[in-house]
């Protein structure tokens, strides 16, 4: 008999803290970091045992002009390649404090023993990603992607939870946010259930304002043959009375696994390797002639999928293409792409240093939000129609929409996004809280509407099983709102999520155990699913023009006068307004919209 | 269909663990185990429990022992593992059990806290970053891979019988990882830290860590550093 069984004693009570941090992923446990090294009682709640969050499966690296491949780079050139790449919906005077202060970022992580690769003279190894440029432009194909391999993620995360554990930060771990607790004053706490270990009223009682970062999704439903849906956080459902930002814009990325989904990194195509359809041709050549395989990610997915509808698809369905590395000899797969040699073997049984690995475009990333302004305050809309600060409430990383990926991420820009807004919010809080800033406790009235959802799924006695519910939910986003869209057929989409919204919202729960139950779990994620997953359709709708990963077939061209906008999305009303975008940098000149082509 | 048996506990309504039978229709494919699981938990019994997370092998969540070897569910072909038609699925062993295949990880996390597996270096920053040279880094390969999934140190007879003292395999691995590194200068309180009889020389070189690791790593061999830095660092 293996293991020894032992009885796990619920907590319970309440705990205070000056931070509360939701989500144990990269930006949650740099902004954490920040406040406890200043001596500040810190919390992390994580899902997940913190490097277990997504950040750990980044592969090619943290996009940052630290000059190291090129003496000369230049920050500002960073920007003007995360302007173009976000179709120019970008703010820029975000995407100017992330590209100036990235240098600071990196070189702390790397003070704190982030194993980057090297170059020769000792510094940290960078690598070419799709996107960027010398020189505005100018002056051909830049490497500015700090790497530690192709485990760049995991190394960050590593690194950030070892630093964490060396200054103090107290880990919830295995807790499950399920609501925030929200006042006349704004967001004050936050209610837990441990949904993973006893069903118990445990809250966290705040004395201080508090920042958080939902839970980015793992892929759910893994043996997918195109798209996945993230499993975004509970910050849909939570903070339905705010507006979400930009939550058309989804990446897909280029190259996941056919058949399992399973991402290789863009830093693949960096090194030297490069897509070919079935006729073994180097496709991205006539949609990219300069940028080729290293176009913005958007124009790569486009153009995969143009491939495959056209006929020239690999295998006996047509329905992949090729990622070509064998040219590349086995000392630099194996020394700059191990993991991937690993995944390539694992999940498509190919040898990369043999042969090609079959790939296609694959659900990846979340440009949209909650809007922020850079110090990662959370923002909503004021009855004038003006930006207003949410009391206490921040956002950074992948939930936030600060928004430095506009319409369209550049590789690499994700990582730098998570430290730098993490580091600016953990900046940020800590200053406020030496200001010192008040907020008004929640009162039980508070505490029972965030308690709701959860005592309705604990009480219900019948309700569709969460499985079949969850796979319809993908089906119809897969379906109707993937790499290309049209009006008509989101329409159809959004009546389908229209008749499964109230059966999601009355899921049954089939393990009723409060011992470590992940079903509990499942149903509250669905619910929060749905809400990101309506969010996206109804917005996508709306947003009738294409823009970056955005792309109508109604409507190709890019609609400067209408859309030049964020659109904001409304959950309580399901209305989308629109807000301006920030272009008005502090240093540097405005990057004015132009045609984008690579 | 595939014949699989699972190690089942609910600490609320079983006195003791036993072993449930489940007939699984595979589609006659070559899943990963961990797509077992979820098929079973999705149309079979949904009160089966497990972790997991990345689903590709990098995040150490689904730690299991599968059909008698630790590995990750993930990244375990089933035509790896399978042999007569049948698939054993058990939590990690040695380790309390908190409900079916969830195991309570508390000492395994001790003991990597144990070694301060952070960089420890007092002088001051540059304005850039610690230099490093290319074979100074490679020193740090097959050690800073570790994903904390456990398989190693719950493979190891040594770490059953004192997990509260030995630091087992994976700690010691990260606690290498710093030693090796070029740019950590707490080398001395480092093994000063570990020069017991128990935390490194409850080792006895079964190397059944080095045969469970699904990333490939070594943990024998870096312990067997830390051995004869420890010797060294006595005479």
């Amino acid at each position: 008999m293996f293991g020894v069984v032992r009885r796990i004693k619920p907590e319970s009570g309440t705990i205070s803290f000056d931070g509360v941090i939701v989500g144990g992923g990269g930006a949650g446990m740099r902004a954490a970091l920040q406040l406890a090294q200043s001596g500040y009682k810190t919390a992390v709640i994580s899902k997940v045992f913190p490097t277990r969050s997504h950040t750990v499966s980044a592969q090619g690296g943290i996009t940052c002009a630290i000059a190291s491949d090129d003496p000369e780079d230049d920050w500002r050139w960073h920007m003007y390649d995360t302007v173009k790449g976000s179709d120019y919906i970008g703010d820029q005077e975000a995407i100017e404090y992330m590209c100036s202060v990235g240098p600071e970022a990196i070189f702390e992580l790397e003070h704190m023993g982030l194993p980057f690769s090297r170059t020769e003279e000792g510094r940290i190894y960078q690598r070419p990603f799709g996107g960027q440029s010398k020189n505005y432009g100018e002056g051909g194909q830049a490497a500015r992607t700090c790497a530690a391999a192709d485990r760049t993620g995991h190394a960050l995360l590593h690194t950030l939870y070892q630093n964490n554990i060396k200054n103090e930060t107290v880990f919830f771990n295995e807790w499950f946010a399920v609501d925030l607790v929200k006042n006349a004053t704004g967001p004050s706490l936050v209610l837990w259930r441990s949904a993973s270990r006893q069903v118990k009223r445990f809250t966290l009682n705040l004395r201080r304002p508090f920042s958080r970062r939902a839970v980015r999704g793992v892929f759910m439903l893994p043996p997918l043959t195109r798209i996945s849906i993230p499993a975004t956080g509970w910050a849909w459902r939570s903070a339905r009375v705010f507006p979400a930002q930009d939550m058309e814009m989804w990446q897909f990325h280029p190259t996941g696994i056919y058949g399992a989904g399973t991402l290789v990194t863009e830093g693949c195509r960096g090194e030297g390797g490069y897509l070919v359809n079935k006729d073994g041709e180097r496709f991205m050549e006539r949609y990219a002639p300069n940028a080729k395989d290293l176009a913005g990610r958007d124009v790569v997915a486009r153009s995969m999928v143009l491939e495959i509808l056209e006929g020239r698809g690999c295998g006996p369905n047509g329905d992949h293409v090729k990622l070509k590395l064998d040219h590349l000899g086995e000392d630099v797969l194996e020394s700059r792409l191990p993991g991937i040699c690993e995944l390539s073997r694992t999940f498509a049984h190919v040898d990369p240093v043999k042969e090609p690995i079959p790939v296609v475009p694959t659900c990846h990333y979340m440009m949209g939000g909650i809007p922020t302004n850079v110090d990662g305050q959370a923002l909503t809309i004021d009855a004038a129609g003006n930006d207003a600060v949410i009391p206490g409430l921040y956002a950074c990383g992948e939930v936030a929409c600060v928004s430095v990926h506009g319409a369209n991420r550049l590789g690499g820009n994700s990582l730098l996004d998570l430290v730098v807004f993490g580091r600016a919010s953990g900046l940020f809080i800590e200053k406020a809280l030496s200001d010192g800033i008040e907020l008004r406790d929640a009162g039980q009235t508070d505490l029972d509407a965030a308690s709701a959802r959860l005592n309705a799924l604990n009480e219900r006695e019948k309700g569709e099983q969460v499985a079949p519910m969850r796979q319809e939910l993908q089906a119809i986003m897969q379906n109707h709102f993937g790499v290309f869209r049209t009006g008509e057929f989101m329409r159809e989409g959004i009546a389908k999520l229209a008749t499964l919204r109230g059966r999601v919202e009355d899921v049954v729960l089939a393990d009723r155990s409060s011992a470590f139950n992940t079903s509990r779990i499942e149903c509250l994620e669905l619910q929060n699913l749905f809400e990101t997953a309506e969010a996206t359709a109804i917005v996508a709708e709306a947003r009738d023009e294409s823009r970056g990963a955005h792309a109508r077939e109604d409507f190709t061209e890019r609609d400067d006068e209408n859309w030049l906008k964020h659109s904001l999305y409304h959950s309580e009303t399901k209305q989308v307004s629109k807000r301006s975008v920030n272009f008005t940098p502090r240093t540097v000149e405005t990057f004015q919209p132009k045609a984008r082509t690579y | 269909m595939l014949k699989v048996s699972l190690y089942r506990y609910n600490p609320e309504s079983d006195d003791a663990p036993h072993m449930e039978d489940f007939s699984v229709d595979t589609g006659g494919k070559d899943l990963m185990v961990l797509d077992v699981l979820e098929l079973i938990k999705a149309d079979y019994d949904g009160s089966v429990t497990y972790r997991r997370s990345c689903r590709e092998g990098v995040c150490g969540s689904d730690g299991l022992n599968i059909n008698g070897k630790n590995g990750l569910a993930c990244i375990t072909p089933l035509s790896e593992t399978v042999k007569g038609g049948k698939l054993v699925i058990r939590p990690l062993p040695g380790l309390p059990v908190i409900r079916d295949l969830v195991v309570d990880m508390s000492l395994f996390y001790a003991q990597y806290e144990k070694v301060q597996p952070y960089l420890q270096n007092p002088s001051p920053a540059p304005a850039i970053e610690r230099l490093q040279s290319p074979e100074e880094r490679a020193q740090l390969d097959g050690l800073y891979e570790c994903i904390l999934c456990a398989c190693c140190s719950t493979s190891c007879p040594s770490f059953w019988w004192n997990p509260d003292r030995f630091i087992g395999p994976a700690g010691l691995l990260q606690a290498y990882r710093f030693l090796a590194d070029s740019r950590d200068t707490a080398t001395e309180g480092r093994l000063a830290k570990l020069d017991d009889p128990f935390s490194v020389f409850r080792c006895h070189g079964i190397q059944n860590c080095v045969n469970v690791c699904p990333k490939g790593l070594n943990p024998t061999k870096a312990i067997g550093h830390i051995r004869t830095m420890l010797l060294n660092r006595a005479t």
